[in-house]
């Protein structure tokens, strides 16, 4: 008997009420989850739960979010972007230089660094598309070229204002106000400026990637590249629009970094690719979806940050932050991939 | 071993593989009913049937892949209930499959996979030494005459070679009946031609051999004796010479009328599709072919005889080596499947898990989502997904083409092989239609779906040109109104079924295969 028969005789026996419970809990198993902890925090903790706190989780988690929407994308025409992390730091240093070296305005600077991040992403899906580089092995070398390449410039230093120059004279630019209020300014006085462009973008993305036509080809393009070339996709335009898409969502969280730590810092953007796979693979999750998608993801990010915010409230120690964030994705992924499947 | 042999028959010697009133049921099909088939000693038995006739289950059976309901198998007249293919190894009777993944183990060598059934029996020590085995492997490879480079990786073999491993191994395991499964079905026939002389050297060992195929040439060069199965049941058997248009007869079921009422009908039309001095590759000869509005062109021919290519140059995948293709009178050269499809020529390509549908769980990988992908833009104009348009369309499709299922949001995986098959063709259908290209539309798809389909098929034709490539000539003729035999990338022979006989034309293109494999066979040796 094949385990698909076996495993209709088997549902067949369970009363379907229970069979009903089991897919919802599957269904909504991280919201339950995420409710169960935010009481637990705020009764352990009563300012867990006040407005202040909840932004700023929103607000440390706003840049993870924001490459895990990108990579999202990725995913999704069966890809993967493993320089979103570098494309961050990259933009980072290079809106630093722009405005302390060469003086640029906070527009010329954010125009500068998503064409930036559009760019490089546009090289990648030339390099996967064109070269037939293997994605991960692409951006991998990616990755690692723009890590180094950010250094270049100012030799390995940060970059703040009065930085010193290799010719030994001292850089006259300075950050200008209106590119901090970027990552400073609060909506209200309560809702940080990258928080609702974040929540913004991602909801254009949502409706984007899951009411639109081309959203569609982008998965028909991740799910069968075959048969979304003979539907009459333009399999190849999908596929680096992927990573343009990808690079300059990156290249934003990179904006977003800068104009709120107000310095070109080496090693701001460390954790951001893993963070921002991490999301995207939580995202699986959600919903019982099983494939990556932007509501799942930006889930999988406010659920990390709650987490690591309600843990660092009960004086969980720091160093544990890594510990609790691969335990949640491997508990998702096990919702995703393992519990109730023999069902289907 | 105690033998179950009953004294009236020990004066005969018992067949070396013999079934005994097998019955299998598959929830309401009856997939084998009361199949007696014996084979003796060094005798090739054909075994023919139209799609889901029962034949792949009686192979599954035997080597032990599913266990019948009623009946059984004996070896040399000792009963066996195989509960794996291990097992049914071990018992003398291999199967030989049609997909040929499954006839070793890629990333081990040639030499490897011969003595695999030793490796992993436990026959050599802990630690094997490069020359011994290669030793024993030359030993198991020259019992068939097997000339591949012992040290290459399986994975590298080609379907031919793969076989011939898998058949060297079976006889060096003392198989005493092999059972090939569609074994030509991708071959070329120089290749073909050597299968067979290695099946007549198994035959000359005393190998009792079933030949699962509905090939006609391969029949006749092989068989000694034909058996038909047709919805489950033995409804013939021959033994040379053999009657093809009876076998096929006896495997349809029915008499193939002459002319259906559809003849005429555009008749006096000019050609919708007319191509003019084509040639597929550089190295072909050119052909000339006209398609009337309205008809169903059935192509046919060997595997590798550009049946595919024809569709794909159609549909703007293949650029022709030559020549001039012309739609409704206008110069047809489009630049790709996107620019086919928005000027209503669409095509669904061989095999639907590779060429058309989206693996679960994918958005837009239900019923209506994979039905509304290739008209997504006349479909939704402005980008947004208009879901109620997408389900009436596939509700439309379900009702025209009678898809078993729950309804437009179903998951594809669901559904049957043949329902997931009309999913493909019915897609096509929602749209209006110029050309429809169908590459192997019935492969696995059982009989009652493909008449399904068919008569789909028939019922819109009005609405353009339906092109089938199919290496099956009886599917040919049953689905169309002119058959077209192509070999070595041209056309080689146009029959119009409403003016002459179907009948007859089996027995034409049979003799035309086998004309090509004597060809094939001169220039082999």
């Amino acid at each position: 008997m094949s385990s698909e028969a076996r495993a209709t005789a088997r549902s067949s026996r369970t009363a379907p009420a229970l069979d009903a419970v089991g897919h919802a809990l599957r269904r909504y198993a991280i919201f339950v989850i995420l409710a169960a902890l935010i009481i637990v925090f705020d009764l352990a903790e009563p300012a867990f739960l006040r407005v202040n706190n909840l932004f700023s989780v929103l607000q440390s988690v706003a840049v993870v979010a924001l490459l895990g929407v990108g990579v999202t994308v990725t995913l999704a025409v069966d890809g993967f972007d493993l320089s979103v992390g570098s494309i961050a730091a990259f933009t980072l240093m290079m809106s630093s230089y722009a405005m302390v070296v060469l003086q640029f305005s906070a527009a010329a600077t954010v125009a500068l660094a998503l064409a930036t991040g559009a760019t490089i992403g546009l090289v990648n899906g030339l390099l996967i598309v064109g070269l037939r580089i293997p994605d991960l092995l692409a951006t991998l070398g990616m990755m690692f070229l723009l890590a180094g390449l950010q250094l270049i410039p100012s030799a390995g230093r940060s970059i703040t204002t009065g930085l010193i120059l290799s010719d030994g004279s001292v850089a006259q630019g300075a950050f200008d106000p209106a590119f901090l209020a970027i990552g400073r300014y609060r909506l209200w006085d309560v809702a940080p400026l990258p928080v609702a462009i974040v929540a913004a973008v991602a909801a254009v993305f949502w409706f984007f990637m899951e009411r639109t036509r081309w959203g569609r080809v982008f998965y028909a393009v991740g799910g069968n590249e075959v048969a979304a070339f003979l539907a009459g996709a333009p399999v190849k335009r999908y596929r680096v629009a992927a990573y343009v898409i990808s690079g300059a969502l990156a290249a934003l969280g990179g904006v977003f970094v800068a104009a709120r730590v107000g310095r070109g810092d080496v090693f701001a953007g460390s954790s951001l690719l893993l963070d921002s796979v991490a999301a995207s693979l939580i995202g699986f999750a959600v919903l019982d979806r099983r494939h990556a998608n932007v509501l799942g993801t930006v889930t999988g990010a406010v659920f990390v940050g709650i987490v690591l915010n309600g843990l660092t409230m009960l004086n969980v120690p720091y160093y544990t932050q890594d510990f609790v964030k691969g335990a949640v994705l491997v508990g998702a992924l096990s919702l995703t991939f393992g519990i109730g499947r023999g069902r289907r | 071993m105690r033998t179950l042999r009953t004294p009236e028959t020990t004066s005969a010697p018992a067949p070396a593989l013999a079934f005994r009133a097998l019955s299998k049921r598959f929830g309401a099909t009856q997939a084998l009913e009361d199949v007696d088939l014996a084979i003796g000693s060094g005798e090739v038995v054909a075994l023919m049937g139209a799609n889901g006739a029962g034949k792949s289950t009686l192979a599954k059976i035997a080597s032990g892949v599913i266990a019948p309901d009623r009946g059984a198998i004996a070896v040399d007249g000792q009963e066996i209930r195989p509960s794996s293919p291990q097992d049914a190894q071990r018992a003398g009777v291999v199967v030989v499959h049609q997909s040929t993944d499954q006839l070793g183990v890629a990333g081990l060598t040639v030499a490897e996979n011969l003595l695999l059934d030793r490796l992993c029996g436990g026959a050599f020590a802990a630690v094997v030494s490069r020359r011994r085995l290669r030793d024993q492997a030359q030993v198991v490879a020259a019992a068939i005459g097997l000339d591949v480079a012992l040290e290459e990786d399986f994975a590298v073999l080609g379907p031919a070679q793969r076989q011939l491993v898998a058949i060297a191994r079976a006889v060096a395991a003392k198989a005493r009946a092999l059972l090939f499964d569609e074994p030509t079905a991708s071959l070329s026939s120089a290749e073909s031609q050597r299968l067979f002389e290695v099946i007549d050297r198994l035959r000359a060992r005393g190998v009792a051999i079933l030949y699962i195929s509905h090939r006609l040439s391969d029949l006749r060069r092989v068989a000694d004796r034909i058996v038909i199965l047709r919805n489950g049941r033995r409804v013939a058997e021959q033994s040379g010479p053999f009657d093809f248009a009876a076998a096929v007869q006896a495997m349809i079921g029915r008499a193939l009328t002459d002319a259906e009422p559809t003849a005429g009908l555009g008749e006096t039309s000019d050609a919708a599709l007319s191509l003019r001095s084509v040639r597929l590759t550089s190295a072909a000869r050119p052909f000339d072919l006209d398609i009337r509005a309205g008809e169903v062109v059935a192509v046919t021919g060997a595997l590798g005889a550009g049946k595919s290519r024809l569709l794909r140059a159609l549909f703007g995948l293949a650029p022709l080596a030559g020549g001039e293709i012309a739609l409704d009178g206008a110069p047809w050269r489009p630049s790709g499947p996107a620019d086919a499809i928005v000027r209503g020529v669409f095509m669904a390509g061989e095999d639907r898990w590779r060429s058309s549908l989206l693996p679960p769980a994918t958005p837009g990988g239900d019923i209506a989502g994979l039905i509304a992908l290739p008209h997504r833009k006349t479909w939704f104009p402005w980008g947004l997904v208009d879901d109620r348009r997408e389900t009436h369309a596939a509700e439309r499709v379900i009702r025209a083409l009678a898809i078993r299922c729950r309804g437009p949001r179903d998951a594809i995986d669901r559904l049957s092989g043949g329902n997931q098959q009309k999913v493909v063709i019915g897609r096509w259908r929602s749209a209006p239609c110029r050309v429809l290209l169908l590459d192997e539309p019935f492969q696995g798809v059982d009989v009652g779906t493909r008449r399904d389909i068919v008569d789909a098929l028939r019922a819109d034709r009005r609405h353009g040109v339906t092109v089938i490539a199919t290496s099956d000539v009886e599917e040919a003729i049953e689905v169309a109104d002119i058959v077209v035999v192509m070999s070595d990338h041209t056309v080689v022979g146009a029959h119009d079924l409403r003016r002459r006989g179907r009948t007859s034309l089996i027995a034409e293109i049979a003799a035309l295969e086998a004309a090509r494999n004597s060809n094939a066979q001169e220039t082999a040796a």
